[in-house]
């Protein structure tokens, strides 16, 4: 990971852009799905793929890879839409996404997508597995190698099973696991501190021992710097509390909880893709 | 007669008959799996003497990961280790883990195809005095309805020993059965076992079975001590212990039904789901046979000594006679 040149700052955000058309129009085609967590995501998705990650498109299952765990899978539209953008599978693939026979489920699943780390969708059991995962390398004494970076949303902190993970990777002082918490403030049915208080988040985290950081999820320089800052923690796990925009980019969906569970139709596309097109960086 | 081929415990039918914990044979199982290769792992969920996993945790305490009471985290954690490479032993009492579990297992076990071997003790109504909300009941059918998901329940300590070494090796997901108490010693480590293959433990001394018991787990001693009563009282029994109930041993279930043509199927846990309907699923299917379960019948366990709760929910010897004797009746 190096720093990040105001010039590839500006690449990293056309890049993003870019995978936040590919959002929208593989929404529109899949006619069913999650718009605004992806939106949202897709800067900080770009950051990782195109910057931070130690991984390699041409051959995936290389061993000494940093490993990504994706909790939430129902934002998968990024992750499949960033993958397609960074050389792991062709973009036109992302037209399948959600059909009879694609690789690209509606949920990710590692049986027909081998390029995932791991299945997900049910909510709150992906940062376990980012756990186990990161404990293994300690006793494999690879965790001075690489990383364990574990996606989770915020509307997942309901569930116990986050918690349980929590505890148990401040006990084991887990400082290869990284995890970037998408702090976007809408879950299905609402806004989180209205259907479960998260808030205070920080010192939820920081009580059960980790290093807590909070920071933008769209300013590229902020993000690569407290990244930066998570890798060199050496007693602890370090959360990175994102604050995103859900439906960022596209202004008739942005902070709206609407937008969390659908996608847009043919019209809607449009007028978003007419957006994201005049965008200048 | 004992299987002669099979080897198994002579003393068998002796009052003194030697009797141990099968999640012992676990643990020792467990042990020497962890001496043989690096690559296991064991987590438990504060409950590691309780489920015999103290003998690895103590040997292998870098190795060995506390998980707390914490079901959930128990076998998702478990799931990415195996990510990176480790055989990941998670062991809870039945009820919790598969119980509380079963998604976090699905999903991310199952569905993601990660090698885990799901542990859970304390299954059936000889729990005991616990009382009903630690006697799991439905632990087979929670387990066996999962595709990618192999289901064992050892009749012995020993057989449990063999079952944990052959799941280390075995490369898919399984469930592996245990019970609290002492059962008594049936086979001997010169006794076969694979998953996936069943064996017919009692056999007429000559002439063909007219019924055949199919038991799975620590009811197996009770079955061939009817078996033998059975016998005195001139009806002949096959006795099969069905350990690996998924895969399922077609082959020797079929034949054993086409040699009886009547079945009495035999397990601590609830009639509908588990090992009984496994039987039927596949018999109903290839060789529609008449068959008596022998069960619990859609209840819950209550507190009680284990043969007390045995005997009163239809699960004894007698039980177990009876239900020979009205398949016996039912047969075409």
């Amino acid at each position: 990971m190096a720093f990040l040149s105001e010039e590839k700052i500006k690449e990293l955000a056309v890049k993003a852009n870019d995978i936040r058309m590919s959002i929208i129009e593989m929404l529109v085609e899949a006619k069913s799905g999650h718009t605004a967590g992806p939106l949202g995501m897709a800067d900080i998705f770009t950051l990782f793929y195109f910057h931070i990650l130690r991984h390699d498109p041409k051959n995936p299952s290389w061993e000494e890879r940093d490993r990504v765990v994706l909790s939430n899978g129902h934002i998968c539209p990024v992750f499949y839409a960033t993958m397609a953008h960074a050389g792991y599978f062709p973009v036109s693939e992302l037209k399948t996404l959600r059909k009879f026979g694609t690789r690209l489920q509606g949920h990710p699943h590692r049986e027909y997508l081998p390029y995932v780390e791991n299945s997900s969708g049910p909510l709150g059991s992906g940062l376990s597995q980012a756990v186990g995962m990161a404990l293994a390398d300690r006793m494999n004494k690879k965790d001075n190698n690489r990383f364990i970076y574990c996606f989770i949303s915020d509307g997942e902190l309901d569930e116990g099973n986050s918690w349980e993970a929590i505890m148990l990777a401040g006990k084991l002082k887990l400082r290869n696991l990284i995890v970037i918490v998408d702090r976007n403030n809408i879950q299905i049915e609402g806004v989180t501190e209205e259907i479960m208080p998260l808030e205070p988040l920080q010192s939820k985290w920081r009580s059960f021992n980790w290093h807590v950081i909070e920071v933008s999820g769209h300013d590229f320089g902020s993000l690569n710097e407290v990244v930066e800052e998570a890798q060199a923690i050496y007693e602890k796990p370090t959360v990175i509390i994102a604050h995103t925009i859900p439906g960022k980019g596209v202004s008739f969906m942005e902070r709206n909880y609407k937008w969390h569970g659908k996608p847009p139709s043919k019209e809607e596309g449009e007028m978003a893709l007419k957006e994201l097109k005049n965008l200048r960086f | 007669m004992l299987n002669p081929k099979l080897k198994l415990n002579p003393k068998i039918f002796n009052d003194d008959v030697e009797q141990a914990h099968i999640r012992k044979g676990f643990g020792q199982g467990l042990l020497l799996a962890g001496e043989k290769n690096e690559n296991v792992v064991g987590l438990c969920a504060d409950l590691t003497e309780s489920t015999g996993m103290n003998l690895f945790a103590d040997k292998f305490p870098e190795r060995f990961v506390q998980m707390g009471v914490a079901e959930q985290n128990l076998v998702t954690v478990a799931s990415g280790m195996a990510a990176m490479g480790k055989i990941p032993f998670c062991s809870s009492y039945a009820m919790f883990s598969p119980g509380r579990s079963w998604e976090q297992i699905r999903t991310t076990i199952n569905y993601n195809d990660r090698k885990v071997v799901v542990v859970g003790s304390h299954s059936g109504i000889s729990v005991g005095p616990d009382g009903g909300t630690h006697q799991a009941l439905e632990d087979i059918a929670l387990m066996r309805v999962v595709p990618n998901m192999d289901v064992l329940s050892p009749c012995d300590s020993i057989e449990a020993k063999k079952a944990t070494l052959a799941l280390v090796e075995s490369p898919k997901p399984a469930y592996l059965r245990l019970v609290r108490e002492k059962t008594p010693i049936i086979t001997t480590e010169e006794t076969p076992f694979k998953i996936g293959k069943a064996e017919i433990y009692w056999m007429p001394d000559v002439g063909l079975a007219q019924v055949g018991i199919i038991v799975t787990g620590g009811l197996l001693h009770r079955a061939i001590l009817a078996a033998k009563e059975l016998e005195a009282d001139g009806i002949k029994t096959k006795v099969m212990n069905l350990s690996s109930i998924k895969p399922l041993d077609i082959d020797a279930v079929l034949a054993l039904a086409k040699e009886c043509k009547a079945i009495v199927t035999v397990e601590e846990h609830q009639i509908a789901g588990g090992m009984g309907s496994a039987v039927a699923e596949m018999l109903s299917a290839n060789y529609p046979t008449a068959i008596e379960f022998v069960g619990v019948r859609d209840l819950f366990g209550q507190s009680g000594t284990p043969d007390e709760l045995i005997e009163h929910y239809g699960m004894g010897k007698n039980s177990i006679k009876e239900a020979v004797k009205k398949v016996l009746k039912r047969k075409a």
